[in-house]
């Protein structure tokens, strides 16, 4: 691994693990069964430098902002290397989101070249919103069909340059990139993270769990995630280790590509492990009698084996097929985005896949705490990685109160929001919103949330605020005025799974909720992506509290609802 | 080439298949997600055996955003 303590910025890290590793594969990309690109180190440096001179000589200058909205592949990791080489600041957005939704933070972003797929332009391109981007200038497509319409952008595998670009070093704390964590049709909260925050980052990650020239990683949350970005390009990157993109997340060739490429890590969202824990209890639950007796005592034995630290050989050796499946060279699967459930973590945890279970939020730069394995813990999100300080504020007599965070991985603010930034870093310290507390070992656990918002099993954090677009123009004769909350915001609750949406609404005087009116709200709630929609409706037949600037007092009408019954209140859409 | 009427109604078979629903269960303007009360992943699963039955391939993104059997057979339509 590259000694990161020497490097100031991203790029003068990925330009000197080109050469360092240069004969190593750092690149496999598969579409299905087709293997679509493998590359090594020195021949992603090939492919990325005349990139990198291209878009400096298009006037892309350092610390211009250039925005990546791409499916995995080769193609993002390649453009990302020259964004970072040219010094500029990397802009990552999901490319789920809508059209309307990805010219909105393009604008706030204020990037100046776009690269993207085709079918992602296509639907871009003719969007309305498109006008607002004004500081747009280049815009890059790839993959596409030669007599394609391209609408002003350039075709990405013919932007090239002849010469030799020029390297741009930058400082640890100037921007390496501005990631969204929310704030789509809302008030965006793109956090400023410096190159000190992955520097740091990666530093603490892998000293928990190291990379090396070999490991093979399967990327498959999107690279736009805090987490893929760490793991599934900078960190493996900074470490000589190879990255497998899939093109589709079909779970049959996601099992295929664990046995094909030899997986040695993979991060998932707790959605996709469940799924994969439910998938193998039906086959266990389909053995035959005698079969299932036996393989019920070697996972006992190898639960006997591995209570104090995993033994991996010794738990591909009992529990041979199980590994096998899996590509027999699995170390540990990461897991993140959101809060998985223990049981979950003790099934694979038996069978002697550890699950690196841990913590975080992109304002911290990704992990705040991980299970270090020494021993196994489902019950909690591990302990805090080193470098990070973390404390308990006020709290109860339990001990659960406010998780703050201290760290050189905290970023160093939202875009264009001080305000925002000043009451999310108070002297330095990270208020996360969450609540927990610390045991004796120093492992820390949650237990809710004090912030309006929810995190889905797919490790979608979704506020209300955003969800509200989707609700405005009620019919203004029926509905007097709306609010979104987070269900367990108004009616706190020690949980962290099964975060469900609300909408409370007040109507006109005199009028009654008609059934037209949910048929309406239901539409307009099925319009919404689905991890997006709200589960229930509450009807208030009181005034909001108001600011003198007319903003709903959210606060405090959550105070006043959360007087009221939960179990009685919430009508089901 | 089948009409649209078809490829729907086909579509609609396939998913009652799928998930055990007894015949005519589902309409085109079922939203899947709710109606079935199933998770992306299980989208997914569902696509692979339409993409079988149909010998097409729709990538991911073809279908990123739709929640209703009547827009999945417009996608699925314009590759047969």
């Amino acid at each position: 691994m590259l000694d990161l303590a020497k490097y100031s910025s991203i790029g003068a890290a990925l330009k000197d693990a080109m050469e360092r590793f240069a004969a190593e594969t750092c690149l496999i990309e598969a579409d299905r069964e087709r293997e679509k690109a493998r590359l090594t180190y020195a021949e992603f440096d090939a492919q990325a430098l005349p990139f990198a001179e291209a878009m400096q000589h298009v006037g892309f200058s350092p610390a211009d902002r250039a925005s990546i909205i791409m499916t995995n592949q080769s193609k993002w990791l390649i453009s990302a290397f020259a964004i970072f080489y040219s010094g500029g600041v990397l802009v990552p957005l999901d490319y789920k989101l809508t059209p309307g939704e990805h010219w909105q933070l393009l604008q706030h972003s204020n990037a100046k070249i776009l690269i993207t797929e085709y079918p992602i332009w296509r639907q871009l391109s003719a969007a309305p919103a498109r006008a607002a981007a004004t500081n747009l200038q280049t815009v890059l497509v790839t993959e596409a069909p030669p007599n394609a319409d391209l609408a002003g952008a350039h075709r990405w595998e013919e932007f090239r340059g002849s010469a030799a670009p020029v390297f741009v070093p930058r400082e640890r704390k100037d921007i390496a990139s501005i990631v969204y964590s929310s704030g789509t049709g809302g008030r965006p909260k793109g956090c400023m993270m410096t190159h000190e925050n992955y520097l740091e980052q990666c530093v603490a990650l892998t000293s928990l769990y190291p990379f090396w020239p070999g490991v093979r990683y399967l990327s498959i949350l999107p690279t736009n995630h805090a987490i893929d970005f760490m793991v599934g390009f900078f960190g493996s990157f900074a470490c000589g280790a190879c990255v497998v993109h899939l093109r589709t997340l079909r779970p049959e060739f996601v099992r295929d590509a664990f046995t094909k490429y030899k997986i040695t890590y993979v991060s998932l969202v707790p959605l996709v492990l469940k799924n994969l824990q439910k998938g193998l209890e039906t086959r266990f639950a389909e053995l035959p009698p005698a079969k299932r007796k036996v393989f019920d005592f070697l996972v006992g034995i190898n639960k006997a084996l591995t209570k104090s630290h995993p033994r991996l050989w010794l738990s591909r050796r009992l529990l041979k097929q199980v590994h096998a499946a899996f590509g027999g060279e699995l170390q540990a699967i990461i897991v993140g985005g959101a809060f998985t459930e223990p049981q979950t973590l003790q099934f694979f945890y038996d069978l002697g896949i550890p699950v690196a279970n841990g913590y975080g939020l992109t304002e911290a730069g990704t992990a705040i705490t991980v299970n270090d394995l020494k021993p196994f813990r489902a019950d909690t999100v591990g302990k805090p990685l080193p470098g990070m300080e973390v404390k308990i504020v006020d709290p109860s007599l339990d001990g659960v109160g406010e998780v703050y965070v201290r760290s050189k991985t905290v970023m160093s603010g939202y875009l264009n929001e001080p305000e925002l930034t000043a009451e999310t870093i108070v002297d330095g310290w990270l208020r996360t919103g969450d609540l927990g507390k610390f045991d004796a070992q120093g492992h820390l656990h949650l237990s809710g949330r004090k912030k309006n918002m929810i995190v889905t099993e797919e490790g979608k954090n979704i506020y209300p605020e955003d969800i509200e677009a989707a609700f405005e123009s009620l019919p203004a004769k029926e509905v007097k005025e709306f609010c979104v909350f987070a269900a367990n915001y108004i009616w706190p609750k020690r949980s962290m799974i099964g975060e469900e949406l609300i909408i409370v609404i007040h109507l006109e005087n005199n009028q009654s909720f008609t059934d037209q009116l949910k048929q309406e709200i239901i539409q307009r709630n099925n319009r919404l992506l689905n991890y997006k929609r709200i589960h229930g409706l509450v009807l208030h037949d009181q005034d909001f509290p108001r600011t003198a600037s007319l903003k709903i007092k959210r606060n405090e009408l959550a105070e006043r609802l959360s007087k009221l019954d939960r179990d009685r209140v919430i009508l089901p859409l | 080439m089948p009409t649209l009427e078809n490829t729907t109604q086909e579509v609609l078979t396939l998913a009652e298949q799928h998930f055990k629903l007894a015949p005519g269960s589902l309409s085109a303007t079922d939203d899947f997600f709710k109606k079935l009360g199933i998770d992306s992943l299980q989208t997914l699963e569902l696509l692979s055996r339409i993409e079988n039955h149909f010998n097409i391939e729709l990538p991911d993104y073809e279908v990123q955003g739709v929640s209703d059997f009547k827009t999945l057979a417009e996608r699925i339509q314009s590759r047969l």
